[in-house]
């Protein structure tokens, strides 16, 4: 009986041992063979996310609609005046309080393959760090369509939309590993033909669009932050005049 | 015996009514002359914050109904409009969905705490089973809610869920069809999710709140050393020598916790409302959809541990009810625990070591149960998954010969500390 129970109890170590490594291995191991740069998005960089507006406008706008955004709360929280707004950002329509819709037909769907998604909540779904990489990945290959596609959205339906200003980039042959120490996060391009922007340019450029798509994903973001900075202070406050409340009723008790 | 209007013989205003309703006479029982232990620890907290959660979910579900619309082709959109176009939408809106997991994290703290000092014992199994039926509507409560946002982890965590009926021999192909009044998840079921969610359950969440409450307030407190404060009471007032009034001891010593939990609770809200992914998760921001599945489905991050143990049972016999069989046994064997317990004494302080042991394994088998049932399924979370699974059944089945069978220390008369 002892001899069971202690086989048992052995037994049951070793699984706690083997749970216990297999947590930190798993731990450890959530971010090899990740694909996606990192990206930490700021929707509190009003510059940024101003050009990311106008870019967004200029480039994306044609196809993608941001249907849970209004054109006036973008004025309004950007600072961006009525008439700017109506000028340069308001392509599909001229009422401020309207939703940004997309202008193109319905038939889009034969164009590509699929209706370009609404990008409103695009941060939120696939990460800040996605939608970066994403616009930095796109590949000239000769198998697809539209002759392009995208490592991190393998079969991609969208066209390499930006080329004028990234220019065409392929595929790097797979260099053998630590030879260069260069293969790290993301995967190996070779520029093809530039183009209008130099490289760290566009990833700029990218990076205005990234910190504008999150700005769209949560436009009350910033104001909740600086409002949670207010409530803390308070909080802080009221804990110790709490804790002091209680010292004082508590001092009878022994 | 009759009952006496206005015992304490109150005048003007306060006499008028409690001529007519025991307001004075309740103010006086479960406050100002409800006389719990002096030595309530940290642990204690949480019952009173789970109350202050209640509330809040109560609150800012009150505000959410106002402005959600529920329906397939809506409630993804009024969410948003809830989050864009609602003045403080998006705060009442983040307070409860991190009131969820809040109330979770409170009740699973406060129940561990039972554990610990035995509160669940003679005379107390009704608190304990009231709570342990709490429990099981929260998780009612919690999935019903979930399902709401109808984005696309709400929708596939619906299905997953509902699906579990399906496995029960002869009727559940027909009863999941009829839980969902639709062939798939649709947007009839969201409609009776909604009303479930807002009416049916919050109902029965506050009447068993009052009953635990209740049943609580008859008995007295339990506390750290399990010690029965009202065996030692003074002769000249019948106070008990170890209680205090809770009101306004414990009042003001809960302000401090409330206060504490706000400040975590609040740094959620206001910085983190994802919780890192798993208090709003990723795919949720998607709209429902039939034919996007997400990745790998997970449940809610509460139920990570009960999940664990669907995975971990394999199918036999043709059909996977095994699991669904143990996930429902896990929960209802948190029902008979206070007869499980055979030990002579309350607390963990005073129990020995086996007693320790196996409640220290039982905590840290939880988390890691609910860590893997979250994970994307392996051979090695599959492994971990059904010896987790074990010692969890282990814990309560072998309680009532460990708990017997061990050296236990004495109890003091009074209260330490």
């Amino acid at each position: 009986m002892n001899l069971l129970m202690n086989q048992t109890l052995t037994r049951l170590a070793r699984a706690a041992v083997v749970a216990a490594g297999a947590l930190v291995a798993n731990l450890a191991g959530a971010n090899a063979g990740a694909e996606l740069l990192h990206f930490s998005a700021d929707s509190g960089n009003t510059a940024s996310v101003q050009r990311g507006a106008r870019n967004f406008m200029a480039y994306c706008s044609g196809c993608h609609s941001l249907k849970y955004l209004r054109y006036n709360r973008l004025g309004e929280d950007l600072g961006i005046p009525d008439d700017v707004l109506k000028k340069n950002l308001m392509f599909t329509s001229d009422k401020l309080g309207d939703q940004i819709k997309v202008a193109m037909p319905a038939a889009s769907e034969q164009w590509f393959g699929r209706v370009p998604p609404d990008l409103s909540l695009e941060t939120r779904a696939r990460g800040a760090n996605w939608v970066y990489t994403y616009l930095l990945s796109f590949y000239l290959d000769e198998s697809r369509p539209l002759g392009v596609n995208n490592t991190v959205l393998a079969g991609a339906s969208m066209p390499h939309v930006l080329w004028e200003l990234q220019g065409w980039q392929k595929k790097a042959e797979h260099k053998a590993e630590g030879e260069h120490g260069d293969h790290h996060g993301g995967s190996a391009f070779e520029k093809v033909t530039d183009g209008s922007l130099k490289p760290a340019e566009y990833e700029a450029f990218v990076a205005d669009l990234v910190n504008f798509l999150d700005y769209a994903s949560e436009p009350g973001k910033q104001a909740r932050i600086a409002l949670g900075l207010k409530v803390m202070l308070y909080l802080f406050g009221l804990l110790v005049l709490t804790y002091l409340l209680k010292k004082e009723f508590w001092r009878d008790v022994h | 015996m009759a009952i006496t209007p206005n015992p304490y013989k109150t005048t003007g205003a306060l006499g008028w009514i409690d001529d007519r309703f025991p307001l004075t006479k309740m103010w006086k029982e479960h406050l100002s002359e409800y006389y719990a232990p002096k030595n309530f620890n940290f642990w204690y907290f949480f019952g009173s914050l789970a109350l202050l959660v209640l509330v809040n979910q109560l609150l800012t579900g009150i505000f959410l109904t106002m402005h959600y619309k529920p329906g397939a082709e809506t409630a993804f959109d009024s969410v948003e409009y809830i989050m864009r176009d609602v003045p403080w939408g998006n705060v009442i809106r983040y307070m409860h969905s991190t009131g969820a997991s809040a109330f979770f994290v409170v009740v699973f703290l406060h129940m561990f705490r039972g554990l610990m000092y035995g509160s669940y014992q003679k005379p107390r199994e009704l608190i304990w089973v009231f709570g342990a039926l709490i429990f099981l509507v929260l998780m009612a409560e919690a999935f019903c809610g979930y399902v709401l946002p109808w984005g696309n982890m709400s929708y596939w965590g619906a299905a997953v869920i509902i699906n579990l009926f399906g496995t029960i021999p002869f009727i559940g192909p027909d009863l999941v069809v009829w839980i969902q009044g639709d062939f798939v998840p649709s947007d009839a079921t969201l409609n009776r999710l909604f009303s479930i969610h807002v009416i049916a359950l919050p109902f029965v969440l506050v009447g068993l709140v009052v009953a635990h409450i209740l049943a609580l307030h008859e008995v007295g407190s339990n506390n750290p050393d399990g010690v029965e404060i009202k065996k030692n009471k003074d002769p000249a007032t019948g106070i008990p020598k170890d209680g205090i009034p809770f009101h306004p001891y414990y009042t003001v010593k809960d302000m401090v916790g409330v206060a504490g939990f706000l400040i975590l609770f609040c740094a959620v809200i206001f910085f983190m409302p994802d919780g890192g992914g798993y208090f709003l998760e990723a795919p949720n921001f998607t709209p429902a959809s039939q034919t996007n599945t997400p990745e790998h489905i997970t449940p809610a991050w509460y139920f990570g541990t009960y999940y664990a143990m669907l995975r971990a049972t394999p199918s036999f016999a043709g059909t996977q009810i095994w699991g669904v069989i143990v996930m429902g046994a896990a929960v209802v064997i948190l029902f008979f625990v206070p007869w499980l317990d055979k030990s002579k004494v309350k607390s963990i302080r005073y129990k020995g070591m086996l007693s320790k042991v196996a409640l220290a394994v039982f905590a840290v088998n939880f988390v890691i149960l609910n860590y893997y049932g979250l994970q994307p399924p392996s051979a090695t979370v599959q492994l971990i998954s059904q010896v987790g699974t074990i010692i969890y059944f282990a814990f309560f089945l072998l309680m009532p010969w460990y708990s017997a069978n061990e050296k236990t220390k004495p109890v003091p008369d009074r209260v330490t500390e």
